[in-house]
């Protein structure tokens, strides 16, 4: 079943860039022979150079040439022109890639009203084209930040286009958010735009904030530099990846954050290309995660963050393994989930790990949590036989909790400050189709949903009152 | 006569496989322990039971490979394949691509309809392979959406197809925390579905499987394959080859039917739990003896006290005095009462054994004749290298703590709505899940008041 990525927005295209090198990495290490198998087809189509892109279908057998299953958009050429210049180039072709060239002026308006107007069917036709190429298609993934314009705009403006033409193909959006230093003034405004795009038509938001990767990095860094794992790190884990890598010669300042999130995304979607023992695929995730439609914002966490070098690594690490994803240095996003009500979990193994594993360790987890009264043991697991490359094993924990809302909530406090005192709302609403009501729609849908995490928080510690059943006459 | 199995979804098809893994080599063994002529009776029934001979160099499993997603089926066709001494047939297993999302409302209302010509067709080919049908034995969980859901449609399908054959359904009970988030919704679905067109229901609990694996198999870092190669071993220990009492000399030669008429006399009932005993390492084997009184006990025992294993049995539990009219309220605590039992025997010695002590009548509600209540299958023929073995198939209140924990739980999550969203976009309704509910709660009931 295929997933396909939407790289939309400079940030989005510079993770896709990071994604795709990373996947053929990973496809490499696992496929020695150079068959083009179920697991490849997923994220790549094999096509006969000869033949010409287009040929009737996929060949099967040997690879040939691999072409990802993507679209890359962009209202600037930038970032999608040193792609296409790079060491990636053969990977995508010329009708997978949309763009313009003046950007969207970090302004949610250009870009979703603008842009979406006038490349509506120009994506519609490149989604539908792509679409045609696979077997079975299962997930769309749009890849962006929120900040700025056209990853926002744009990027919500494709979102609401696949719910109206593949309306059954889930939508899992990644999506970094700005943090309160953010150099982009108007990125509460483009966020709050934004969120209420994603609340109605995406059906899981994985939220990412930059302040997150970057102390990930630097804890790599540290670990690395400070000699305590010695000679034992090895240097083409996917998360550090410079040597061995498809990159050029300077390592971009953001290429070790990508990394963090291309690494989300192989992960989440690992168990639904790789066999394992209990697979979980994308759709499971939805269906376990999402308990009511607008609650469905996922913290991820990610571990390990750095090679383990034994390779048959006695019980004790994996355990740690366990706990370092319930700890706050492995979040993607700056939450407090052990304080907060989980609704949901789902955890991800990768690598030699066996159920008995994963059951002593939810044991032991369980209690220091609190999860909401109707869903007391409500854990999700998949097994996937194939760790990443570099590991032995690793683990990706997906988790639907409260601690969100703190996030959104500053989210809303930054916009209001600006939108008290109307500061640059000209530059929205003198764009076609924009109007005040879509920024009070907007922070109402907000509203709402802050509302309803508090709702659900209130439940938290309160006494435990089962319904009582049903009574059948004897 | 043949019965042919329907493997569904993951846990369906990797226990299935395991299930002719095991049973393969238990023929193919040569610690038999019984004579010769024996030993090619039991051989030549267990390959008309379970296996097809074809023109091919191995038997074929009789086996329908179901799923909706490629990789798990895939991987055990290949499996089997590569063991060189049995394999399924190429052409009889269906899979799509995009898997069930542990959604039943998607695997019973969606799959089961636009591929039930196709599931059918795989069926009803394998059916006219067998000389004569024995009925259906069907592998799946209940915690995700295609075993469950699609299962529970296929159970149906097979109902109305063949309304004359008997239909056992092999259901896997989850861990009771961390497999599915919403395996108690898909787990209340599939029973009540099930209920209404399967003959009975033989359970499997993960849990109970796990500390088998840890406290009896000593297995360190337990995986799925442990699980099911246990499940693999009971289920081999009550359906390989036996003699039945009435059976005259040779094999008995309708398996299902004989299991439905022995243990299902009422159709309120079918719900089916599973013991075995002894359980060990096969590397303790060689070690350990074993008395058949010493067996008989302890597996009286466990049917008594509803232990789940043979080590940690409560031997304070006794069962009522005979004599008294005792309501069911007034029962001794935790008293597992029966409607009817089946012990399976195999091995050394086998016809010596003295099973009186379950046929005594307090063990069981008043309905049938203890002598009814109680059957016995033997051989002695060894099975998978244990010297003796007994298993208990047992229609008594074994289910009925699990059974309503789950349902509580359930409805817990129903109370609040949760993920009803998910069912109702595939067309499972509130009133649905309701009449799912009273549907358990009335078997509960039941159970209750034995």
């Amino acid at each position: 079943a295929v997933s396909l990525p939407f790289a939309v927005g400079q940030c989005g295209n510079q993770v896709g860039c990071r994604f795709w090198d990373l996947a053929l990495r990973e496809h490499a290490a696992v496929n020695k022979e150079g068959i083009y198998d179920e697991a490849l087809s997923s994220f790549f189509r094999n096509v006969d150079t000869r033949s010409g892109d287009y040929g009737p279908g996929t060949y099967k057998g040997k690879i040939c040439s691999l072409k990802a299953r993507a679209l890359l958009i962009d209202m600037e050429e930038g970032v999608v022109n040193e792609i296409l210049q790079g060491p990636l180039r053969d990977v995508f072709d010329s009708k997978q890639l949309i763009t313009d060239v003046s950007g969207s002026g970090n302004n949610w308006a250009v870009g979703h009203k603008i842009y979406g107007c006038q490349y509506r069917e120009n994506i519609v036709e490149k989604l539908r084209k792509t679409a045609e190429h696979c077997d079975c298609l299962q997930c769309f993934f749009i890849i962006h930040s929120m900040g700025g314009g056209t990853g926002s705009g744009l990027g919500t403006f494709v979102l609401n286009l696949l719910e109206e033409e593949f309306p059954e193909v889930y939508r899992f959006v990644t999506s970094v958010y700005p943090s309160g230093e953010d150099d982009v003034i108007t990125s509460p405004y483009n966020s709050v735009l934004a969120m209420k795009e994603l609340n109605e038509h995406a059906d899981c938001v994985l939220p990412i904030e930059n302040e997150s990767l970057f102390e990930i990095v630097n804890k790599i860094h540290q670990m690395i530099n400070s000699g305590k794992l010695g000679s034992t790190v090895k240097q083409n884990s996917l998360v550090t990846a410079s040597a061995g890598s498809a990159k050029t010669l300077q390592e971009k300042p953001f290429d070790a954050m990508n990394n963090i999130v291309a690494n989300l995304l192989l992960n989440l979607t690992s168990s639904a290309r790789f066999e394992g023992s209990l697979n979980m695929d994308l759709n499971e995730i939805s269906m376990n995660l999402v308990p009511f439609p607008r609650l469905h914002y996922l913290i991820s966490s990610l571990t390990p963050l750095y090679t383990l070098a034994d390779v048959n690594v006695p019980s004790r690490r994996l355990d740690q393994m366990f706990s370092d994803a319930f700890s706050r240095d492995h979040q993607l996003i700056q939450a407090d989930p052990k304080h907060s009500l989980y609704l949901a979990c789902a955890l991800l193994v990768r690598g030699n790990v066996q159920v008995s594993d994963l059951r002593r360790n939810i044991e032991r987890l369980k209690p220091s949590l609190h999860f909401v009264s109707w869903n007391q043991e409500g854990w999700k697991t998949g097994l996937c036989s194939v760790p990443p490359v570099g590991h032995s094993h690793s683990l990706l924990a997906l988790a639907n909790n409260t601690c969100v809302k703190p996030t959104f909530i500053e989210l809303k406090d930054r916009f209001m400050k600006l939108y008290k005192k109307k500061a640059h709302l000209h530059h929205y609403l003198q764009i076609d189709g924009m109007e005040q009501s879509c920024f009070s729609e907007a922070i109402s849908s907000l509203s709402d949903l802050i509302e309803e995490y508090n709702e659900l928080d209130a439940t938290k510690g309160g006494p435990r009152i089962d319904p009582s059943r049903l009574k059948i006459a004897v | 006569m043949s019965i042919v199995t329907v493997q569904l979804g993951q846990c369906g098809n990797q226990t299935g496989h395991e299930v002719f893994s095991a049973l393969c080599s238990d023929i193919r063994g040569t610690h038999g322990l019984c004579s010769k002529k024996e030993n090619q009776s039991y051989q030549d029934s267990c390959k008309e039971r379970f296996f097809c001979e074809e023109e091919s160099a191995v038997p074929v499993a009789r086996a329908v490979l179901v799923d909706m997603e490629p990789k798990v089926i895939s991987q055990t066709l290949s499996k089997a394949a590569r063991s060189g001494h049995w394999k399924y047939s190429s052409h009889s297993h269906f899979c799509q691509k995009q898997g069930s999302g542990n959604n039943w409302a998607n695997g019973y209302s969606v799959h089961g309809p636009r591929h039930q010509e196709a599931i059918m067709d795989l069926v009803q080919k394998e059916a006219e392979k067998c000389d004569r049908l024995g009925g259906f034995f069907t592998i799946m969980s209940m915690a995700g959406g295609t075993g469950s859901g699609l299962g529970a449609f296929v159970t149906q399908c097979l109902r109305d197809a063949f309304p004359t054959s008997f239909i056992l359904n092999h259901v896997i009970w989850p861990y009771g925390t961390g497999e599915v988030i919403v395996q108690n919704y898909n787990s209340v679905l599939t029973l009540s579905h099930l209920y209404h067109s399967s003959d009975a229901l033989l359970v499997h609990e993960n849990d109970v499987i796990h500390k088998i694996c840890a406290q009896l198999m000593n297995i360190k870092q337990i995986s799925f394959r442990d699980v099911n190669q246990v499940i693999a071993h009971q289920l081999g220990s009550v359906f390989q080859p036996t003699h039945t009492a009435g059976g005259g000399s040779g094999y008995s030669r309708n398996p299902l039917g004989d299991l439905m008429e022995t243990l299902v006399p009422h159709p309120e009932f079918r719900m089916l739990g599973l013991r075995n005993i002894p359980q060990m390492p096969e590397s303790s084997l060689a070690y350990s003896t074993f008395s058949w009184p010493g067996l008989i006990k302890h597996l009286r025992q466990m049917l008594i006290a509803n232990a789940q294993m043979e080590e940690g049995i409560d031997w304070q539990v006794r069962p009522p005095q005979p004599g008294s009219s005792i309501p069911s309220t007034n029962k001794p605590l935790h008293f597992n009462t029966s409607i009817a039992n089946l012990v399976v025997l195999r091995g050394k010695d086998v016809h010596a054994v003295d099973l009186g002590s379950f046929q005594d009548p307090s063990l069981y509600t008043s309905w049938l004749n203890p002598q009814d209540a109680f059957n016995a299958w033997k051989t002695p023929r060894a099975f998978n290298k244990y010297e003796k073995s007994a298993a208990l198939v047992s229609n008594s209140q074994f289910l009925l703590k699990p059974l309503d924990s789950i349902v509580g739980k359930a409805w817990n999550m129903f109370a609040s709505k949760a993920y009803l969203h998910q069912y109702t976009k595939f067309g499972i309704q509130e009133e649905d899940f309701l009449d799912c509910f009273t549907t358990l709660e009335q078997v509960i009931s039941s159970y209750t008041n034995l």
